[in-house]
């Protein structure tokens, strides 16, 4: 379980981009995050990654506290952010230097297979389309078997096609090993398409807004009503986000309640 | 000197017509830049030889390939060669290790940075001959003091160049070694280094020129061998062929000691994804 107790950042300019973020994630619970630009979406994933430090409150995984890089916590970002300097099978490899060469070598080639880009093992970064590195960077992080996996904006540079495509395979990828996935998007459909739950933040200071449970089986159909539904609440409840008048809903709402009016 | 090979992959479906000029270019390109010395040496060759100038101070090309000849026929040659090879080999080798060392501890950590790229900075700025005096006091006359002028010429562009590099290494990047755990020496060796190659090749060949020229300056002071104790016995004695003769050996080692630094790095850097490389070699 991962959990998240009254996270706040200030950055030192002084503009407070987190306040009091408080949530519990299972382990396994697909996660998304959506809110309007600078409610410290980011932010919060950079806190859990250990990337930055919360200026109050605790990110612990399993009572654990996480305040720097921890081993079972992974993150995919905007860009693939390949090495370019090492081949794409070196380059899924890189997490895991510690392992005996044999063992990583087997590793690796099983992730390549499961992205389906063992022919281009021993291919530059350069040589590869956007989708692919992207599905590199995704192998990359999940070959060392992380807990938690988060993904900030992961596929927001990609084009439409290739994007869908990523999401159904990011999903496959999931039931592998079932790593708890917290995935920052402002993508409405893509929450829908991949979230447990869905958590809106509202903005100025970034904070938590709106909680809604997806409740649909999958693999989930697009054009369902239920999914338009769904769909719509979220988008309803990230309109309320943004509008200052409206105070802040507590979080113990029940799932999908958002009203649209 | 980048190998062609991905780019006779990529076009492989045009075939050969379009292979076949680039096979031929592969060896004509380069010849194209020994035109021009090709075209004033024989220029030169054949004012002498009409008698247009007696060639006494600027003695034609056969004549300082004469004296090439002569000094490589009594063993001279190789012996003078070696010496300065051996110093500037010696004291690039110390200079690169002792600049890579620096640049990399300055570059990663700002405090170490604050701590001594000052003071570096302030040596950088004495004029490196300035120590000749004192490096004679000091570490005697012979090979010691030599190399140590060498390093320190060497030292300043690696130190400058691997440290400037490391800070301007894309922040993305680092965050990726910082996600998978990596700090201290394993982020300088697994992330900063590899990513700063291309311009650690480029401050390795500013510094390896530095060499030569440090080379010249120490065996002008006090050597009795080395191509820097010819040019001053062709000076003393006013031998002007046997002077030429020392520059076109170094012009010569200087440019194959470059070349073989860029040889030598091209296999490391076939990941770069660069405007130079989309030229071609």
């Amino acid at each position: 379980m991962l959990a998240l107790d009254r996270v706040s950042k200030t950055y030192p300019n002084g503009v407070q981009a987190l306040a009091r973020f408080s949530a519990e994630i299972r382990q396994g619970e697909i996660i998304a995050i959506i809110g309007g630009s600078g409610c410290g979406k980011s932010t919060l994933l950079r806190a859990i990654a250990g990337l930055d430090r919360a200026s109050s409150g605790a990110v612990t995984l399993d009572s654990e506290a996480i305040n720097s890089p921890h081993a079972k916590i992974g993150i995919i970002f905007q860009e693939p952010r390949l090495l370019p300097w090492l081949s794409v099978a070196d380059n899924i490899g890189f997490g895991l230097a510690d392992l005996p060469a044999a063992e990583r070598r087997e590793k690796v080639a099983r992730a390549l297979e499961r992205v389906g880009l063992a022919d281009k093992a021993q291919a530059w970064p350069r040589e590869l389309s956007g989708g692919q590195a992207q599905r590199v960077a995704i192998a990359r992080a999940l070959v060392p078997q992380p807990e938690v996996l988060l993904l900030d904006e992961p596929f927001s540079a990609l084009d439409a096609f290739t994007r869908r495509d990523l999401q159904d395979h990011l999903l496959d990828l999931w039931a592998d090993t079932r790593p708890t996935l917290i995935l920052v998007t402002h993508d409405v459909d893509e929450a829908v398409v991949l979230a447990d739950r869905v958590l809106v933040m509202r903005p100025r200071p970034g904070r938590l807004f709106d909680q809604i449970e997806i409740n649909l089986g999958r693999p989930r159909d697009r054009n369902s009503p239920l999914f338009e539904n769904f769909k719509r609440s979220v988008l309803t409840s990230l309109d309320r986000s943004l509008d200052r008048s409206v105070p802040d809903r507590d979080a113990t709402q029940g799932p999908g309640q958002a009203m649209w009016w | 000197m980048i190998s062609d090979a991905p780019v006779l992959q990529q076009t492989s479906e045009p075939a050969e017509s379009a292979a076949a000029p680039s096979r031929l270019s592969r060896y004509v390109r380069p010849m194209l830049g020994i035109l021009l010395p090709l075209a004033l040496a024989l220029g030169w060759e054949l004012v002498v030889w009409l008698g247009w100038s007696n060639g006494r101070l600027v003695p034609p090309p056969s004549r300082v390939l004469a004296t090439i000849a002569e000094l490589a026929r009594s063993g001279e040659l190789v012996r003078h060669i070696a010496a300065t090879l051996w110093r500037v080999g010696l004291g690039f080798a110390f200079g690169v290790i002792a600049g890579t060392l620096f640049g990399a501890i300055s570059g990663y950590w700002s405090l170490a940075r604050r701590l001594f790229d000052p003071t570096v900075q302030a040596l950088r700025a004495i004029p490196s001959l300035a120590w000749v005096p004192l490096f004679i006091l000091w570490l005697g006359i012979f090979e010691t003091s030599k190399i140590a002028l060498i390093a320190v010429g060497v030292f300043f562009p690696v130190y400058l160049g691997v440290m400037g590099a490391i800070l301007s290494v894309d922040r993305k990047i680092v965050e990726v070694g910082h996600t998978f755990r990596l700090s201290g020496f394993a982020m300088i060796r697994r992330i900063l280094l590899p990513a700063v190659l291309p311009a650690y090749v480029v401050s390795l060949r500013v510094g390896l020129g530095l060499g030569w020229m440090f080379v010249v300056a120490a065996e002008l002071i006090g050597a009795s061998e080395g191509l820097g104790y010819l040019l001053l016995d062709g000076q003393q004695l006013g031998k002007p062929a046997q002077i030429l003769a020392a520059i076109v050996i170094f012009a010569i080692l200087g440019k194959l000691t470059d070349w073989l630094i860029e040889v030598g790095a091209a296999p490391f850097l076939r990941w770069q994804d660069a405007f130079g490389r989309a030229k071609g070699a």
